[in-house]
């Protein structure tokens, strides 16, 4: 278990002030999950809300070196940077610990920077990749990515006389992480800062590339008021919409099973205005629940599994 | 002599390399750069170098990566050709508006569409407003002193600016040549160790790059990047001075052959130099008073040299190996323009040439020159094409 009061005294690697939008899911994980490690960190991030939001020339938020390349390029990046970490650790001139970890959106991440994330963790570059996920491109201005859910509206999935929201189902980028046979992959959710943390501890101190996708609700895409986030992202949590688990040198572990507690994905998306034109629609929230059911039915057989 | 090898234009980048021995190589394999990282790798293979080589999955991670291990301090090496330097494009200007010293070994090869694997100067033209140094190499024997010089071209406090060693496409990078080569503990004498003013992995003094810069920043940002050119520039000749004494050749920005007493001129780049200086050889047997230019530096553009080396000449022809569709060739618009001051200037025409790898012969060159002698040379002329 993490400590509440010990994680308070540490000093934040990501300074207040900076442009994020209030209540905004990223800039809680940022800040969580550079909480995980001790060490000296090292940030690589993707074109997107954190990188355009802390680092406005000539100011910066960053209290850690921190690089910003592109948009697809974030793994890349790193892997340059964790190259030359190696390299001149070899040759005795570095001699400190350092962690390495890149952040990027789901638009940076499963989208366009998917090649680049993939050719890292098959590189087997030691450094943990971080999405944080609010389920479209909420950086420039809430269009559709393959991790936008089923039915919800977006600016490129708008709400018209043929055609309402998103038309999909969001593709399953962990488990494409998982069959890169990586060390460790993870789910997490900024709801749930124990379970954040302690994955982050854990990624940290294995070797080699780790990836964690975590939850992060925007306020103004997902349409949910600004002390609302963390409520929304429990709820997607406790609706089995995004559950939290581990996958550890490919063994799965559900790290939060409600059991009979488990919501209706309706409570999930009724507190959010991209899913208000389907609340009401039964057919749209019979196919989300079965999706959801399945998908959580596969996960438990998965965590069965004796690999 | 002992210190001659003969080597391919791409095994002479990857010796360089290997007496340089940098930190990081990042690459991806294209024809005709493939054979630089063949033989790097093999260095890698055999333990005769420290370097971390990231294979990475395109050429767009390459640069990515140089640009990652380059912020953290480190030498940092790659090589490309064509539809990888078009693929890296966006990253290129990123490493050198991030004032990063990376040296870039490019075979040149044509762009698709259609696809074409031999040579023209299409993918280092379509860089060259990109903030890069970009030297172009006649031989094997350049393209090794170069990439050597280049190292510390790029890493000088004062420039720090990206560097393309450019060699053409097969005619250069897969033909045998005699190269001499320096001693390795002088190459490394020369080169010494990399020690950036800032580097990521100074955990005690944190710094940002590459931050979000608006219209209130970015354009005194971009002005700074058009000084480090002027000064990389000014500093080069003396760095090439320098050089000659590691190398025994003073490598300037353009390199006259003939020029002296010659009333009609060609200009041109690479390997087409060398079939040049043949017909010359030729011609001045018949009494032609004919000479050539090479340009060596084309980023930054050594306008003025150009202008002080020519200004007296009668007729200059341009030999573009690559086209701009919708205005003049590239290196015939940068001549035309040198000149525009001039009160007395040469008359100058442009000639685009070896498109794709087509053919450029002696007998081609001699074409040119006779109609330079005998004025019946259009303004614009394509060498070589079917009309």
């Amino acid at each position: 278990m993490v400590n509440l009061k010990e994680l308070a005294k540490q000093e934040s690697k990501i300074s207040s002030g900076h442009r994020m939008c209030p209540g905004c899911g990223a800039a809680i994980n940022a800040r969580m999950f550079m909480m995980g490690t001790k060490h000296p960190v090292v940030v690589a991030n993707a074109t997107g809300c954190i990188e355009v939001s802390t680092t406005v020339y000539p100011y910066t938020s960053w209290k850690v070196p921190w690089i910003h390349n592109a948009f697809e390029n974030a793994a890349a990046t790193i892997s340059g940077v964790v190259s030359a970490y190696d390299v001149l650790k070899r040759k005795g001139k570095i001699k400190k610990e350092i962690k390495f970890i890149a952040f990027g959106g789901d638009g940076g991440t499963y989208d366009i920077g998917l090649q680049s994330l993939s050719g890292a963790a098959e590189r087997g570059h030691n450094f943990l990749y971080v999405c944080y996920n609010n389920e479209a491109y909420m950086n420039t201005g809430m269009q559709r990515s393959s991790a936008t859910p089923y039915g919800a509206s977006t600016k490129t999935d708008p709400l018209g006389n043929k055609r309402q929201g998103k038309q999909e189902f969001s593709k399953d980028l962990t488990k494409i992480m998982v069959a890169h046979n990586i060390p460790y992959v993870a789910q997490t959710s900024i709801s749930h800062y124990n379970d954040l943390i302690e994955k982050a501890t854990k990624a940290f101190e294995i070797k080699g590339p780790k990836f964690i996708n975590s939850l992060s609700p925007c306020t103004a895409g997902w349409g949910i008021k600004e002390n609302d986030s963390l409520k929304v992202a429990r709820l997607a949590v406790e609706t089995c919409f995004w559950p939290l688990y581990e996958v550890e040198n490919g063994k799965y572990k559900i790290s939060y099973d409600p059991g009979d507690k488990k919501k209706p994905v309706k409570e999930f998306l009724k507190v959010q205005k991209r899913f208000s034109h389907i609340i009401n629609d039964k057919k749209a929230i019979k196919k989300i629940q079965e999706n959801i059911d399945k998908n959580w039915q596969d996960l438990k057989k998965l965590e069965k599994c004796d690999f | 002599m002992k210190n001659m090898k003969p080597l391919t234009g791409t095994e002479a980048a990857s010796y360089a390399m290997k007496q340089i021995n940098p930190d990081v190589v990042a690459a991806y394999p294209i024809t005709p750069q493939s054979d630089i990282m063949h033989g790097f790798s093999q260095y890698v293979a055999d333990g005769k170098v420290d370097t971390d080589l990231i294979r990475v999955e395109s050429e767009h991670s390459a640069m990515s990566a140089c640009v990652g291990a380059s912020a953290a301090g480190a030498r940092v090496m790659t090589a490309s050709s064509s539809q990888g330097i078009a693929l890296m494009h966006e990253i290129i200007y990123i490493a050198s508006s991030t004032r990063l010293p990376i040296v870039m070994n490019v075979v040149n090869r044509a762009l698709s569409g259609p696809i074409n694997i031999h040579c023209d100067h299409s993918d280092t033209m379509a860089e060259r407003d990109s903030g890069w140094i970009q030297m172009y190499c006649e031989t094997a024997q350049e393209v090794y002193d170069l990439t050597i010089l280049a190292v510390k071209l790029s890493e000088h406090k004062d420039i720090l600016l990206p560097v393309m060693v450019c060699q053409d496409g097969f005619i250069t990078s897969h033909g045998v040549e005699p190269v001499k080569l320096i001693n390795e503990k002088k190459v490394k004498k020369y080169v010494a160790n990399y020690k950036p003013k800032h580097s990521l992995l100074n955990i005690k003094k944190p710094i940002t790059v590459g931050p979000i810069d608006f219209y209130d920043f970015y354009f005194e940002h971009k002005r700074q990047q058009v000084d480090a050119m002027q000064k990389a520039k000014s500093i080069y000749p003396k760095m090439a001075k320098e050089f000659s004494k590691v190398c025994g050749k003073n490598y300037r920005y353009i390199e006259p052959y003939k020029t002296k007493d010659a009333d009609h001129v060609i200009i041109t780049m690479s390997s087409t130099a060398g079939t040049t200086k043949e017909v010359i050889d030729v011609l001045r047997k018949k009494g032609k008073k004919v000479g050539l230019l090479k340009i060596r530096m084309f980023r930054p553009f050594p306008n003025k040299e150009i202008v002080k080396e020519l200004k007296n000449k009668k007729t200059i022809a341009v030999l573009d190996r690559a086209a701009s569709f919708g205005a003049e060739a590239p290196l015939y618009s940068e001549i035309r323009s040198s000149f525009y001051e001039e009160k007395n200037k040469p008359e100058i025409f442009s000639y685009v040439f070896g498109l794709g790898g087509r053919e450029i012969n002696p007998g081609m060159i001699e074409r040119v020159y006779s109609e330079l002698i005998s004025g019946k040379a259009k303004k614009e002329n394509y060498l070589g094409v079917r009309e």
